[in-house]
């Protein structure tokens, strides 16, 4: 540890799963709080439910943070159970502090060649002291005590977080707690968070919960869904809540199904949505093209994590941009976006809702597990008023034509119950009334209304997030903003101006306020979570960058850090 | 029968139908099937609004655009999800699906299944022709073993024939009926029942492709009523069904079972969720 007085501290639980590392860093966050500090925990953890390796990887500040550190102070590690498989993702240096039982075996070698310092605690026997005690509450002790957390605050937090499971599990967690908040570690307390909190409202909450609020905020009302890593918390998140708002969540037989009940739902009226992962979007592409043609308005938030195929279903990439980029048949328009932090799944998940509901489109909303499993402690999310209007519906005056072919490109549509509006949707080609037509002009009128809808609407500033000055731009998109926008304020603390451009919107293209972004721009350096450079080469198909290009890209599943991009931005700048 | 069903209510058949022309041959099943539908919205005076027909693709499945209620022409094989998804969101309609055997038993086979567990209150008719017409020709999973007229399949299948009743009996369906396109009022009076029935019925409607099934034009001469009334019991309907030919018509199975319809309430905020985050 280089100091103990930083204003950030990097920690890492490890432990096997059911372990009870999540719940220590769950309270951990919990803990901070009451500080007023901020916090992220990503979640490292393997396929096995029980048993397998598992790690909370935590952030504690007393600034906003949205991605991990580029190293971690402090390993505390319950046991070695597989630690060799995710060693990686906790980068330790000789200033870093490993906190291990000996009980639990020899430090591995892939941990121990850092050179970090090491102390050893009984943990296994501190638990074993009082009854049904728990290493993990323990080592929440320990690390309460160490950080200089408040003792009475942090029993609240316990006795709250497991009250639901009954008074013995209570008392036994917390007298576990107490053995760990008695023991005085050798190495100097670290008292990094005891200044600089601050007293605004803060809240806890997972990407997968925030997606699942922008939802509900943008009104979705219905959803269909099949299981999937790393989405299935969404819809776990969604299911009562849908169903106490006068709506519900149905499970569906599979993502073929999912997609197509929720079109359904849509077209009945009711604003819908799902939610899945690399495998499943797969499937669903076929009825999202339904929605599309059938003019429809759906939301898919699809959660990426390593592909292709199986792949690394715990683990997070940005590699599924191509797929919702391109993976439609035909001349497709849909819209497509990203969350960037936390709070944004709330705010992109709520956009791209209201956005599919007044341009009677299909969206699809990127998330990933990085975001979508970790859980952050944020300011609470500002609520912005959206300037978009609900779904144009038809009147029951009239001859009803239900693709008319309007200025905007966006046809009043009738719900079934409307007198007089009965007509027939339809993913085959069709004239204005929805009768099958394979017409040419039948094919490029509404072709062009349905590119037309997208591309005249406004989308206003939200586009991108963009921050900074200079001539240098970094533009990344999604999850990779966090480490981009630490890199991005280092710099410019050690006095280089760089520009930040984090794409929200990918589709439609945005290319004059892109080209307004980049004025004055003349070296671009690309951020992205991918080995075959998607980002990249979408950059290049729909924007005019006529300056040198570099791109820092690299495949899930370690996360693109702030040093390696500050690193790279002076490298050659 | 269909004078009895004009006089018993004033609505005509044709307040149901479109101005548009079927795509279908001439002799096609099809029309006395789509016939059969608007008599059967016709007898239970339902209003057009308050009705959707739902479909996937195939010859069959064109047949949403040929009447007035609301209609959906989706995608191969997945009508039933489509419908599964209004009904849950919308169950005061009255959902209909209608395709053909591949769309319903060989692409959508999994969501048929799943539909007649779930057990909504929708129905669902299957037009059975034993073959892929729209493609021209193509052994379905209704079509003999041994038949060979297919460039696809020269050698006939050599698969055993779906039973779509015994299959739909299997998975859970509450309501199992046979008619024939060749007698629509009957079939008509079917649809009523099926309609009227609480819970996810299944008609399959042979229907006869003049066009890649001649032969089955002979359906008129075989087709024959079952000789039992409909029973609630699953084992005795299981037992008429494995006896059958597939060629007798009637409703084979009817029973109450609990109908699926996600639990809603208005119990919550959006306020009161975000609550939860706040620490």
């Amino acid at each position: 540890m280089p100091s103990t007085q930083r204003q950030d501290l990097s920690i890492a639980i490890t432990g096997s799963g059911g372990a009870g590392v999540v719940s220590a860093g769950t309270l951990l966050l919990d803990m901070a709080a009451e500080l007023g500090h901020y916090g992220l925990m990503r979640k490292a953890y393997g396929p096995q439910i029980r048993g397998g390796e598992s790690a909370a990887l935590l952030r504690l500040s007393t600034r906003p943070v949205h991605c991990m550190d580029d190293g971690f102070d402090l390993l505390l590690a319950l046991d070695w159970q597989n630690t060799d498989r995710f060693a990686a993702e906790i980068p330790l240096s000789a200033d870093s502090l490993i906190i291990a039982d000996p009980a639990a075996g020899e430090i591995p070698a892939a941990i121990s060649q850092s050179g970090a310092q090491i102390e050893p605690l009984p943990l296994k026997a501190l638990a074993g002291e009082t009854e049904g005690g728990r290493a993990n509450m323990v080592a929440l002790g320990l690390l309460a005590r160490w950080l200089g957390f408040d003792h009475s605050a942090a029993q609240a937090l316990i006795g709250a977080a497991y009250a639901g499971k009954g008074e013995t599990i209570v008392s036994n967690s917390l007298a576990s707690f107490e053995r760990g908040f008695d023991t005085v570690l050798k190495h100097p307390p670290a008292q990094v968070l005891s200044t600089g909190g601050s007293a605004a409202p803060r809240w806890q909450l997972s990407g997968n919960e925030g997606c699942g609020l922008g939802a509900l905020r943008g009104g979705v009302r219905f959803a269909a869904a099949y299981p999937i890593t790393p989405a299935s918390e969404m819809l776990e998140w969604l299911a009562p809540r849908l169903e106490q708002l006068g709506g519900s969540l149905l499970q569906a037989e599979d993502e073929l199904a999912s997609i197509n009940m929720v079109i359904g739902a849509s077209y009945g009226g009711v604003p819908a949505m799902t939610a899945t992962s690399g495998p499943g979007l797969a499937l669903m592409l076929e009825g999202f093209g339904l929605a599309i043609a059938s003019e429809t308005p759906v939301v898919v938030v699809n959660v990426m994590r390593g592909g292709p195929s199986t792949g690394i279903p715990t683990k997070s990439e940005q590699t599924d941009l191509n797929i919702a980029l391109y993976g439609m048949h035909g001349d497709a328009p849909h819209l497509v976006l990203a969350a960037l932090d936390t709070a944004d799944c709330v705010f992109c998940t709520e956009w791209a809702v209201r956005l599919s509901e007044a341009l009677q489109a299909a969206a699809i909303v990127l998330s990933d597990q990085g975001l979508a499993q970790s859980r952050a402690l944020i300011d609470q999310p500002e609520r912005r008023a959206l300037q978009i209007p609900p779904r144009s519906l038809a009147t029951d005056d009239g001859p009803y034509l239900r693709y008319a072919l309007t200025e905007d490109g966006v046809s009043p549509m009738a719900i079934p119950g409307l007198e007089n509006g009965m007509y027939t949707a339809d993913g085959l080609e069709h004239a204005q009334s929805g009768k099958p037509s394979s017409a040419a002009a039948d094919h490029s009128a509404q072709l062009d209304k349905r590119q037309r809808k997208l591309e005249n609407h406004d989308y206003g500033a939200d586009w991108a997030e963009t921050s900074g000055g200079g001539d240098t731009a970094i533009i990344t998109w999604g999850s990779s903003t966090g480490a981009a926008r630490e890199a991005r304020q280092r710099l410019a603390e050690a006095g280089h101006e760089v520009r930040l451009i984090s794409m929200r919107l990918l589709l439609p293209a945005s290319v004059e306020a892109m080209n307004k972004a980049l004025e004055g721009v003349g070296r671009i350096v690309v951020v992205e979570q991918s080995h075959s450079q998607q980002f990249y080469h979408y950059l290049r198909a729909y924007y005019d960058l006529d300056v040198a290009i570099e791109v820092l890209a690299r495949p899930g599943p370690l996360p693109i850090t702030p040093g390696e991009i500050v690193n790279r931005i002076l490298q050659q700048g | 029968m269909e004078h009895t069903v004009k006089v018993a209510n004033p609505i005509k058949p044709k307040q149901y139908k479109s101005a548009i022309k079927p795509v279908w041959c001439p002799g096609c099943g099809h029309y006395a099937v789509l016939n059969a539908i608007t008599k059967a919205l016709a007898q239970l005076a339902l209003a057009n609004e308050q009705v959707a027909l739902l479909s996937g693709i195939g010859c069959s499945s064109r047949v949403p655009a040929y009447t007035s209620v609301y209609g959906f022409h989706g995608i191969h094989g997945r009508a039933l999800a489509l419908a599964s998804g209004l009904k849950a969101a919308r169950p005061e309609l009255t959902v209909l699906v209608a395709g053909g055997d591949g769309d319903g038993l060989s692409i959508g086979g999994n969501h048929f299944i799943h539909a007649c567990r779930r057990n909504m209150d929708m129905t669902y008719i299957i037009m059975d022709n034993e073959v892929y017409g729209m493609t021209k020709g193509q052994a379905s999973p209704t079509t003999a073993p041994d038949w060979t007229k297919s460039k696809l399949t020269p050698h006939g299948t050599g698969l055993r024939p779906f039973q779509p009743a015994a299959l739909a009996l299997a998975a859970g369906a509450s309501f199992i009926a046979r008619g024939f396109s060749g007698d629509p009022n009957g079939l008509a009076r079917m649809l009523v029942a099926a309609i009227e029935h609480k819970g996810f019925s299944v008609v399959q409607a042979l229907s006869p492709c003049p066009t890649f099934r001649p032969e089955h034009m002979d359906w008129k001469h075989q087709i024959r009523a079952f000789e039992h009334d409909s029973t609630g019991d699953a084992i005795l309907a299981a037992q008429r069904i494995q006896a059958d030919d597939g060629q007798s018509t009637g409703i084979i199975y009817q029973r109450e079972l609990p109908v699926w319809q996600p639990i809603t309430r208005n119990s919550g905020s959006i306020d009161q969720f975000e609550q939860e985050f706040c620490v």
